[in-house]
């Protein structure tokens, strides 16, 4: 039952995967993709994992695609032309295509190779108070270190986007562009 | 037979209860729509529809006939595709959420004496709701976020200038309003330690006797999930993506017939998921103060006692009574409340509402360690 569902899935999201990078429409791109998301949610649902399910529909489907489709339509991007100017790409899309193939064969070997063995905290795994403990107590650094990049980033695109409008803006306090 | 039967049992069974509770929401969703016009004629001094049925019982009805028996335009120029799929996006976004509502208390009740082949057996409790998720209100949530490409695609597909304007507007203001509903309920979770709506109404059974149901201690929580819950569901007096002096109807005016049916129900299923959460969340959900304590002292716990059909029974009553104050909450701001200014609504949404919202999860934060330690 459950292999069933595996593949119905799997196959869905390798079709949308395809139908992403092969459409040149973007909003059909961005709409593929969308799909990607949704059916790995899905599988994610099935390998007993429902809060890395959930949270990747509320931030990848429910968030960041949401802000893509915001911006093709804000946009209105029609068709995408071949670029020429941008030909010297192919090679080093080339490349990382293989090394993404390589990894993801070496992923298969690392996987077949290691002995099956249940993790003693068996069912709780996956919910979303053992993550959570995890998170807080093991793995508090990286979580805080995260948590500061993401900051920074808000902050960095804030001042980025202020700096394309004038180019001679003071970051002090009391500068006219501030406020409304 | 009886290997397959019993294999087939689990599926059976919740495809059953998902079929009452899909009845059960459509058959309100259907007189939400007519009580949103009677009530918005009294309130107006007009009668309201009267004439399909007595009191116009069976208007929904003769509404949903008319609706699938108008004609069905598409537009020429529109992109054919994305143009059928928005409907459809919005009205399962939005039929998705009510598996996890919880109806009611578990009935304890021994289905092994009940059912054939031993079907039953282990089961002691038949609950009220199709599954307990361990993250309800994030799967609600979660779910309620995707909602929003049927609306914004549908503006993008029809090729009209208005409906492009709804559809943007409409995505602007989900996901902006999306953090100060996120962030409201945060409290709740912190109070309760779960993120199970079930779980939740539990909380607030054990909470001590001021707290029973956490409108009390996150009253602001309330006001502002309360706030977003409006802007969510596109509602007066945030209806910008379809405010009809500015944009003819926003991002359904090329919409007609069936597919136009299909956004206007989501819209309404919408309604009645956040009014759930809000019942759930902040009013205890089935839950009355009261009622078990009321059944001890009568000596009437063999009818309302804790676990019985008739304690879920009121439970269950209760329960839909908050939800259709919510629901009349909706209709009386839809006949009161003007419409906001875009800029106001953005400004709204990300100086006020989130900032509150925020505070409030820190101020939670602060109590509760300061109570747990």
């Amino acid at each position: 039952m459950l292999d069933v569902l595996f593949f119905i899935l799997a196959g869905f999201a390798i079709a949308c995967a395809v139908s992403c990078v092969y459409h040149k429409n973007p909003l059909y791109s961005a709409i593929s993709l969308i799909g990607v998301l949704l059916s790995l949610a899905c599988i994610y649902l099935t390998l007993a994992a429902p809060f890395i399910a959930i949270v990747q529909i509320l931030v990848y489907a429910g968030a960041i695609m949401v802000l893509v489709v915001f911006v093709i339509m804000l946009l209105n991007l029609d068709e995408d032309k071949p670029l020429t100017r941008l030909r010297y790409l192919y090679p080093i899309g080339g490349v990382l295509g293989a090394v993404l193939l390589a990894q993801t064969l070496f992923v298969f070997y690392a996987v077949t190779k290691t002995p099956h063995q249940a993790s003693e905290q068996g069912n709780v795994i996956g919910q979303t108070m053992s993550i959570g403990t995890a998170m807080y107590t093991e793995y508090l650094l990286p979580v805080e270190i995260v948590g500061i990049l993401l900051l920074m980033a808000i902050v960095g695109a804030m001042i980025m986007s202020r700096r394309m409008r004038e180019p001679n803006l003071e970051l002090v306090e009391g500068s006219k562009e501030d406020g409304e | 037979m009886e290997e397959a039967l019993k294999t087939a049992f689990p599926f059976i069974a919740i495809s059953i209860g998902i079929l009452l509770v899909f009845g059960g929401v459509m058959m309100i969703v259907a007189y939400t729509v007519l009580a949103e016009r009677k009530v918005l004629g009294w309130i107006q001094g007009r009668i309201g529809p009267n004439r399909v049925g007595p009191w116009g019982l069976l208007q929904p009805f003769a509404d949903l006939f008319k609706f699938i028996f108008k004609e069905d335009l598409v537009p020429d120029k529109s992109t054919k595709f994305v143009y059928y799929l928005a409907p459809i996006v919005a009205l399962t976004a939005a039929f998705m959420p009510m598996i996890v509502y919880p109806f009611g208390p578990p009935i304890n009740v021994d289905l092994a004496a009940w059912l054939p082949y031993g079907l039953g057996e282990g089961i002691t409790q038949i609950p009220l709701r199709v599954a307990d998720l361990d993250v309800g209100i994030l799967y609600v949530l979660a779910i309620t976020s995707v909602g929003v490409y049927g609306i914004a695609l549908a503006g993008w597909s029809s090729n009209s200038k208005y409906s492009l304007m709804g559809g943007l507007r409409s995505s602007a203001q989900m996901i902006s309003y999306e953090l100060a509903m996120g962030a409201s309920v945060i409290g709740v979770v912190l109070l309760a330690g779960t993120l199970s709506l079930g779980g939740i109404i539990e909380a607030q059974i054990q909470a001590p006797w001021w707290s029973r149901w956490f409108i009390v201690p996150q009253f602001v929580g309330f006001i502002v999930f309360l706030i977003a819950a409006f802007a969510e569901t596109n509602r007066v007096p945030f209806d910008l993506p379809e405010a009809e002096t500015e944009l003819v109807a926003g991002f359904h005016t090329e919409y007609s017939a069936l597919k136009f049916a299909l956004f206007f129900m989501a819209e309404y299923v919408n309604m009645f998921t956040v009014s759930v959460m809000c019942v759930t969340l902040f009013l205890g959900g089935w839950y009355i103060p009261g009622l078990d304590w009321l059944a001890r002292q009568t000596d009437l716990v063999w009818l309302f006692g804790a676990g019985t059909v008739g304690y879920a029974l009121v439970s269950h009553v209760g329960f839909l009574l908050k939800i259709f104050a919510f629901l009349f909450l909706y209709i009386w701001v839809r006949g009161t409340l003007p419409r906001f200014r875009f800029d106001q609504l953005m400004n709204f949404g990300w100086k006020f509402l989130l900032p509150v919202a925020l505070g409030n999860v820190i101020l939670t934060v602060i109590l509760v360690f300061i109570l747990n330690r």
